[in-house]
């Protein structure tokens, strides 16, 4: 149990998905702009990963590793090299599934994430969750503690950054710094105060 | 024709580039670049799967169904990085080792959906090649400069070839830390989109808000 305390408080702070992996950095820099928008896609960040990372971490010992195949009769099989396109597929298939689901069962949930949902497929931050799983080779119970620990990391910092970008519109900036030159700056320094943790160890 | 494929190829570098311009593809670009090899690397695996994936997405594309497209132009984009993550666990083990994660995530930079989606699905494959090869290689033009302020200020070195001695091998280079650390390529590439923008100031964004001036009495 300590170790998952650990391990999420790794993931949301020192190593995290945003500011020291520089993953989803595409929709983490366009949609920073509203602190309400970039709330929702926060949401959506950590909801899909936590369904992902689990469901790849069983697809991945049961079905691809070298061996997993042995209960169908293939012992010595390795499909690890399909890893890959299972991830993406499986990702893909549960941002649809969630889609549907929320469209059916919980409309006023839907049409605050709805559109971020489509958005969420070609985020680099859940094919990474589910990539660091693999590269770390965590077990189930890790796998589900790093994909919603992981999310949250990635969805306090789109939202610090919203409201920093909130202020940052009044502030007079040179003219070829507008927009996308300032916004990575202003990155770049709360990414330098997200390393203060990195002495911290719980 | 000819004329045409020209442009294609050239407008990325500068005019359109898809890291400063476009904003897209940023996770790697800024996640490899603190030595130049790997970036180098990097960049160069991008191209080969923007131009083919585009290219094979082009010939598809009277082929697929609209509702469908996403996942089919994710497929041949998965199936092209997993043959350049093999050939590269075979041949160059170490540096597919420093890519770790980022090899795969070439799936989701939104430089080859963007192609694919943007150009690909529009225009004929030969096109499509060279558009794909282009945005790689623009997008390698800023992952190169950036590797190169990295790697030779932050470890005073080239392609790992020392360039500048460091104080620390007994030389006069004092090198800068924070090169390595990662909130550094925010930084250099916030200032190299600054640069762009100055010398083409028709890529600057207009403000949300306009100051005011007072008037001094």
């Amino acid at each position: 149990m300590e170790g998952l305390v650990s391990l999420a408080f790794k993931a949301i702070f020192v190593e995290n998905l945003a500011l020291s992996f520089f993953l989803g950095m595409c929709t983490f820099i366009a949609v920073s702009k509203k602190i309400s928008t970039a709330l929702g896609l926060g949401i959506s960040v950590v909801v899909v990963p936590s369904i992902t990372v689990p469901a790849n971490n069983l697809i991945l010992n049961n079905l691809l590793a070298p061996g997993a195949l042995a209960w169908a009769g293939f012992p010595e099989v390795d499909l690890t090299f399909l890893g890959l396109i299972s991830y993406i597929g499986v990702i893909a298939a549960m941002v649809q599934i969630l889609e549907m689901t929320l469209d059916k069962y919980f409309p006023p949930l839907y049409n605050a994430l709805g559109i971020f949902l489509p958005l969420i497929t070609v985020n680099c931050a859940i094919l990474g969750g589910s990539l660091f799983m693999v590269e770390r080779d965590y077990n189930f119970a890790e796998a589900t503690t790093y994909g919603i620990s992981s999310g949250i990391g990635w969805a306090l910092a789109i939202t610090a950054m919203a409201g920093v970008r909130e202020k940052l519109k009044y502030s007079d900036i040179p003219d070829g710094l507008q927009g996308l030159g300032i916004t990575f700056i202003t990155a770049g320094l709360m990414a330098m105060g997200f390393m203060s943790f990195s002495g911290v160890n719980l | 024709m000819a004329e045409n494929h020209k442009s294609l190829l050239v407008d990325p570098l500068v005019d359109n580039n898809p890291i400063t311009l476009q904003v897209l593809g940023i996770c790697s670009a800024l996640a490899v670049t603190s030595s130049l090899q790997v970036a180098f690397v990097m960049a160069l695996a991008v191209t080969l799967v923007t131009g083919f994936s585009s290219m094979f997405i082009s010939v598809l594309r009277n082929h697929i169904p609209s509702s469908i497209r996403i996942i089919v132009q994710m497929i041949i984009i998965a199936s092209l990085v997993i043959l350049v993550d093999q050939v590269l666990k075979a041949f160059a083990y170490e540096i597919s080792k420093t890519l770790s994660v980022f090899v795969g995530l070439i799936i989701t930079n939104c430089i080859v959906m963007g192609r694919a989606e943007a150009f690909a699905m529009k225009n004929p494959p030969m096109a499509s090649f060279v558009d794909g090869v282009g945005n790689g290689f623009g997008y390698g033009l800023i992952l190169m400069l950036v590797g190169v302020i990295r790697e030779l200020f932050g470890s005073g070195s080239l392609f790992g070839i020392t360039i500048m001695e460091t104080v620390n091998n007994g030389g006069w280079y004092v090198p800068n830390g924070l090169l390595l650390l990662p909130p550094s390529a925010f930084f250099v590439i916030g200032l190299l989109i600054w640069g762009f923008r100055t010398w083409k100031p028709a890529q600057v964004e207009a403000r949300e808000y306009k100051i005011q001036t007072v008037e001094a009495h």
